[in-house]
């Protein structure tokens, strides 16, 4: 017996770690709590990451933020040049951005966003090339759960996989085991976005038949329901022809090799195409917020000029006219656009599920299209009612959270 | 690059102090999690696999390294990742623990030739279990790639060579 003893002890290790495998594979512990060996062993390691990361950023700010600022005056103006290039190219893809906005409302179309992020720091990876994972120091704590989506400033990055109190890891694009839902930009055509085993990134089941070109953007698509649509992943670096499907490599945006910090997407949502431009006069927001305010009287003839003039810029032709001269310069001041919305915006209103669905920020859009569905009742006389460009009550709402990290 | 055969007589059986049988194998596994973030071509190196070897070669008991060799490879499963199924390394490695403790029973292992070729039979052994378990049993999407394990052996085996000579220092003669 003493003869087959190391063979037994070998023979029974492996036995084990075979049955515990199989015991794993039979009940997958997706949204199970984590074993306790993997507990243990992340509470054991990520205290060191975190301890280096932090030593190392410190080192490096401290180096580049009070050592080595050779150049920054002149980098300083090239931003401030560019910051101005961007200002004026902002004013033009805003009135497009409200364009496509309007015709999305008038399709009744919901457009998710993101309502809210939180930035985390990478401290790990998982070390092999056999699982492309990486860990950051934000976990339960920190509001941080499975299944949440993590982007960079540059692209997508992965999903949350587990949590644990303080970390937590995240399944990256181009592993193996992961699979992001994809359009490309230019043909709409969809698709799965895989890893390889080479970390390369391919999106499969294209028919051989469909046109791709090289160069095209990957973005999110939405439809597996963790990223939301639109972001942008990659662009396509090459296709291969299969018997059946094309095989489109992909070169993702966000450097999945090199991550330092990265955005996790604490919560998502769906609303309306936010009507940014839409007009309410102060005295129909006053209306709404007083039922008790009496109706309009009746207005004497000479005065139904003056409220005429009030109301013109309903009409979308003077709508339209006014944001372009209104915001060549202040971009903000685009939200202008809102008045000749509000009058186009009437079909949302007549959807009751597109108005309950609506979160705070489309709030004006249904208030406005309130307002022009009963104007009579709730007209305020035309002495107070304030005109077009004088409202920026519902121009200074606070910008949707959702945007600021986009 | 010589390999000789050693009798009985001549086989030295080494021992390590508990902070560095504790120590160097977690050293490991923290550098292979954290060096790949800074240095990305880091991933294509094992070293929780050549501590394995390193540690199975100089003790010299069979028991000894397939329980070193699990107990590194059931740790490094479970930093991977909750997609990795607990077990794929640690069988793995417990195969090349206790063939290494086998190996250096019979083997000059303290040679630098001996060393690197052992590593680069065992990394290439650990690659294929992994494959075939990860494969057939998890049904994990993996393809075999002869060249990039090649390239990978290799690299191992050249860093085992300072490795190893590094840790030459640690042991203990029992």
């Amino acid at each position: 017996m003493g003869r087959y003893r190391n063979v037994s002890f070998l023979a029974a290790a492996i036995f084990l770690q075979i049955l515990g495998l199989a015991v794993q594979v039979k009940s997958p512990n997706e949204n199970h709590p984590a074993r306790l060996i993997r507990v243990w062993a992340v509470s054991a390691i990520t205290p060191f990451e975190k301890g280096l990361v932090r030593v190392q950023s410190g080192a490096s700010d401290l180096w580049h933020n009070y050592f080595y600022l050779r150049g920054v005056r002149q980098e300083n103006r090239e931003l401030r040049d560019q910051i101005e290039q961007l200002q004026i190219e902002q004013v033009r893809m805003k009135q497009d951005a409200d364009q496509a906005h309007r015709l999305q409302s008038l399709l009744g179309f919901k457009e998710q966003f993101i309502a809210k992020t939180l930035a985390a720091q990478v401290i790990g990876s998982s070390g092999s090339e056999q699982s492309r994972t990486v860990t950051i120091d934000r976990g339960w704590d920190d509001g941080i759960r499975s299944d949440m989506a993590v982007i960079s400033a540059t692209g997508v990055v992965g999903k949350v996989i587990s949590v644990f109190k303080n970390t937590a890891q995240v399944l990256l694009i181009n592993d193996q085991q992961s699979g992001v839902g994809t359009i490309l930009e230019q043909s709409r055509l969809q698709g799965v976005l895989k890893g390889k085993s080479s970390g390369e990134l391919v999106i499969d089941k294209i028919m051989v038949d469909e046109e791709v070109k090289p160069g095209d953007r990957v973005l999110t698509s939405g439809g597996d329901q963790i990223f939301p649509k639109g972001l942008i992943i990659g662009n396509v670096d090459r296709i291969e022809k299969g018997p059946e499907f094309l095989q489109v490599t992909v070169r993702p945006t966000a450097a999945l090799n090199r991550l330092e910090e990265v955005l996790v997407i604490l919560k998502k949502e769906e609303r309306d195409p936010a009507l940014t431009a839409t007009h309410v006069r102060a005295s129909d927001i006053l209306a709404e917020r007083l039922p008790s305010v009496p109706d309009k009287p009746p207005v004497p003839t000479n005065a139904a000029g003056a409220a005429t003039t009030a109301h013109a810029p309903l009409s979308p032709h003077v709508a339209h006219v006014q944001p372009v001269t209104a915001s060549s310069e202040i971009p903000g001041q685009v939200k202008s656009t809102s008045a000749p919305v509000s009058g186009v915006a009437k079909p949302v209103s007549a959807n009751p599920s597109n108005a309950t669905g609506a979160v705070v920020g489309t709030k004006p859009a249904t208030t406005s299209s309130t307002q022009t569905s009963k104007p009579a009742p709730k007209q305020p006389a035309p002495g107070t009612s304030k005109p077009i460009a004088d409202s920026p009550s519902t121009q200074s709402q606070p910008s949707n959270p959702g945007d600021t990290p986009q | 690059m010589a390999l000789t055969y050693t009798s009985r007589e001549q086989i030295e059986v080494y021992r390590f102090s508990l902070p560095v049988t504790l120590i160097v194998p977690l050293m490991a596994i923290f550098l292979q999690v954290f060096l790949p973030l800074r240095l990305p071509f880091f991933a294509i190196f094992d070293l929780p696999l050549l501590v394995v070897i390193f540690f199975a070669m100089a003790r010299r008991s069979q028991v000894a390294g397939l329980v070193t060799g699990a107990a590194i490879g059931l740790l490094q499963d479970s930093l991977v990742g909750a997609h990795h199924p607990l077990g794929l390394y640690g069988i793995a490695k417990t195969v090349v623990g206790y063939g290494a403790s086998s190996l250096g029973v019979k083997l000059d292992v303290e040679s630098v030739g001996t060393r690197f070729l052992v590593v680069i039979g065992f990394d290439v052994i650990h690659e294929l279990i992994y494959f075939l378990i990860a494969r057939g049993m998890v049904r994990l999407n993996m393809h075999w790639n002869w060249g990039h394990e090649l390239e990978s052996a290799f690299a191992n085996a050249i860093l085992a060579v300072f490795l190893f000579a590094l840790m030459d220092r640690l042991k203990d003669r029992a």
